[in-house]
């Protein structure tokens, strides 16, 4: 399968390409390439994944196969840094994602930034984005993953600060930047922890499930915690940032700055996942060495997720909502490979969270492309100048409902089956996970009702001129990406994608089923009565739970703590005594020397006149003091 | 010193009278050099200085060594070649005073900095 090398060089050569030639070429040449490169990538992947799954399973299991490798960088006979490909189910399972939504923006885009300045420029991120993510999930070594993740974390960065002229965008893609480089420190020393004791770097030998490559770590420890869970906590803490999990999450909302298809490719399917999918990547060390890192994943995910879908329920500004939402769907996943152990049935946490993260990318794509299509045509992200738009956006609006229904749990839509699947693992897990994150299976359903019907329902807004329904382009997308919401739950996911490899059939369970959709129909119920027509309801809750609802607006002022410590404790008590010290002793010090031979030089620069006969009258001094010496002494 | 003024009149002469007049001349070459102002007077003062050296040169080949020859060929060689030298300093000469209408030392700063 060597010609999965093509699915990443093409949109690395289209990055070049499109990146080198800038504006000589004319915005819609530019963009039709970029999105023919990308098609041949989509159809490459497609065909690696039908072969890969009909033609690569050995006795049952499918294999890990690497189709090519070759030493980048070598330190140590054991450690060395290889660049190559991997393709195992969750590699696959991702190039689909990634090149389908990827595919699905670059058409999209193609309406939405029409007339944008620097349309090539947008489409040369978008190729250098989309080859950072595919690097990112074909490696086969945990630095060639961080060499990509880093990558996707510029081009996050480049995407999010698109309009550079507008500050907040500005400000945004800096904070997105630094939240999430300050995460991959964690990362970074979690990978040299690893590979110090370990001597290896490669995923096949750390996940095979070999001991003794991790002989190296007994015994060591370090505050009483063991060296290996130190450095599979620091890895994870790389992936929660990249996935916004509490407390890294702040930059997400605020990346909402950047085109709304950058959100759909971005912020919402394919790079706030990679954190799942490192964890899913090393799942092995997780589950056999260090189960308690695990289960605090579990933890930090479901708290992350009852966190964010709180705030969700009260932002007005329709792409911070679905920012929210995606932040809570992540803690989902995250759940649901906290709650997983290795193999089979008990594995099936981990099945569910890659089935969920195949199906959350197909919705959620679709949620932020409606809300662009929606916000293409209204020109403004706030809910209370929308309304009623139905009328005027047939496509958007159904779309936009198939893919609300997906999230809040409805069957027969792809979001039910795979919540059902994370229900199921956490309430195997422990009773109490489980009817939590039932509950917020519930407020997640009630929130994208809310924002469904505030948009598409509800008291209609004066527009300047009538909304209308999307280009062709925009249309074309959304309807693909609903028939995928529809159709993707009946993927038997298990038989591809599991913990061990080895296919296994999952079942529904019907109690969990039931429960949860009782339970969101109750949440989709509320939220009709609440917001479907023009309701006293949600104002006067608001008034009377007041701190609460202030608190979630505000987002629980974790942004205001950041600031807090960033600048009135850091800043003044360690950045400023460091500058003073900088400018004052180490600047002075500098300075002093080179002030001192300035004026030395100065001084003596007068015995250098050119005048010889004053250098023989110096010489001849000389010659007699000397010779004085030589007699008299 | 009447030792000297003896032998010195008996009709030999001793090392030391050469040696007396080549320091004159050297010291006196010295002095010129580093007082005179004037190019030309410069050069006299190094022709000079050269000169007593050569006295030196003849005057210990003939007392110190008197079946050797080398002394006496390397004044002539010296001779030679402060002739060659001296031709090249006029020339110079010549040719600073044809940019400056002067040949003092102390106007010639032109080629600094």
């Amino acid at each position: 399968m060597q010609y999965t090398l093509l699915i990443l060089a093409l949109p690395l050569l289209n990055f070049i390409v499109l990146g080198l030639v800038d504006s000589k070429w004319k915005p819609k040449v530019a963009g039709t390439i970029g999105t023919l490169v990308l098609t041949i990538v989509a159809a490459l992947s497609y065909y690696a994944t039908y072969e890969y799954f009909s033609f690569h399973k050995v006795n049952g299991v499918f294999e890990k196969l690497m189709p090519f490798n070759m030493e980048w960088l070598r330190f140590t006979d054991y450690l060395h840094i290889n660049l190559g490909i991997l393709l195992d189910p969750i590699s696959v399972m991702m190039l689909v994602v990634v090149s389908t939504v990827s595919l699905m923006v670059h058409i999209y885009s193609l309406g939405y930034m029409k007339g944008e300045r620097g349309f090539e420029r947008y489409y040369a991120f978008l190729s250098l984005f989309t080859f950072s993510m595919l690097g990112l999930v074909l490696a086969t070594n945990i630095f060639q993953m961080y060499i990509f993740w880093e990558l996707v974390g510029v081009s996050s960065y480049l995407l999010i600060g698109f309009y550079y002229t507008k500050p907040s965008a500005v400000a945004a893609a800096k904070k997105a930047f630094i939240v999430t480089r300050f995460a991959d420190l964690g990362f970074l020393i979690g990978i040299l922890l690893l590979s110090y004791f370990t001597k290896t770097f490669d995923f096949e030998a750390l996940t095979s499930g070999n001991a003794s490559v991790f002989a190296g770590f007994t015994g060591v420890s370090f505050m009483g915690i063991s060296v290996l869970s130190w450095a599979m906590a620091l890895i994870f803490i790389g992936g929660a940032g990249k996935s916004a999990m509490f407390p890294l999450h702040i930059w997400l909302p605020d990346a909402m700055e950047g085109p709304t298809p950058v959100s759909a490719l971005i912020h919402a399917a394919t790079m706030v996942v990679a954190g799942v999918y490192l964890v899913a990547r090393l799942f092995p060390i997780y589950d056999l060495y260090t189960p308690g890192v695990l289960h605090g994943i579990a933890y930090v995910g479901a708290f992350t997720s009852l966190f964010a879908a709180i705030i969700a329920v009260v932002q007005t500004d329709i792409k911070r909502v679905l920012a929210f939402s995606t932040i809570s769907q992540i803690g989902f996943m995250m759940v649901a490979l906290g709650v997983s152990k290795m193999g089979g049935e008990q594995g099936l946490g981990y099945m569910a969270s890659m089935f969920h993260l195949f199906t959350h990318a197909m919705f959620k794509a679709l949620l932020f492309l409606g809300a662009g299509s929606v916000i293409h045509a209204v020109h403004s992200n706030e809910m209370n100048h929308m309304g009623g738009l139905r009328k005027y956006m047939p496509i958007t609006n159904i779309t936009f409902l198939i893919a609300c229904l997906a999230i809040a749990g409805i069957p027969p839509f792809s979001g039910f089956f795979s919540k059902d699947e994370i229900l199921t693992a956490a309430f195997q897990f422990s009773p109490y996970f489980g009817a939590l994150m039932t509950f917020t299976a519930g407020l997640t359903a009630f929130y994208m009702f809310r924002l469904y019907y505030s948009i598409f329902w509800g008291k209609e807004h004066k527009h300047q001129h009538t909304p209308h329904e999307s280009p062709l382009v925009m249309a074309l997308p959304l309807v693909f990406l609903a028939l995928v919401t529809v159709f993707a739950g009946f993927i038997p996911f298990g038989e591809l994608v599991s913990s061990d490899r080895v296919p296994f059939h999952s079942e529904l369970d019907l109690t969990v089923a039931s429960i949860s959709v009782i339970v969101a129909l109750f949440s989709i119920t509320l939220a009709t009565i609440f917001y479907r027509k023009e309701s006293k309801i949600p104002s006067l809750l608001a008034t009377k739970f007041s701190g609460l609802h202030k608190a979630a607006s505000s987002r629980f002022y974790v942004d205001e703590v950041y600031l807090f410590i960033t600048k009135k404790v850091i800043f003044n008590n360690v950045s400023r005594p460091i500058a003073w010290f900088d400018r004052h002793i180490i600047d002075g010090t500098m300075n002093g020397f080179a002030s001192t031979t300035q004026w030395g030089s100065l001084k003596i620069k007068g015995v250098q006149s050119g005048q010889v006969q004053q250098y023989a009258y110096v010489f001849l001094l000389g010659t007699l003091v000397i010779a004085a010496l030589v007699l008299f002494v | 010193m009447g030792d000297l003024m003896t032998t010195f009149f008996s009709g030999q002469v001793p090392v030391e009278a050469y040696l007396g007049v080549s320091l004159i001349m050297f010291f006196a070459g010295v002095y010129g050099f580093l007082t005179r102002r004037n190019m030309l007077m410069i050069l006299i003062s190094i022709e000079l200085m050269l000169n007593a050296a050569d006295i030196n040169f003849t005057a210990f080949n003939r007392y110190l060594f008197p079946a050797q020859l080398e002394g006496f060929y390397f004044a002539l060689f010296t001779i030679a070649i402060a002739a060659c030298e001296t031709a090249v300093a006029i020339a110079i000469i010549i040719n600073i005073y044809r940019n400056l209408t002067s040949v003092e030392v102390g106007n010639l700063d032109q080629m600094k900095e």
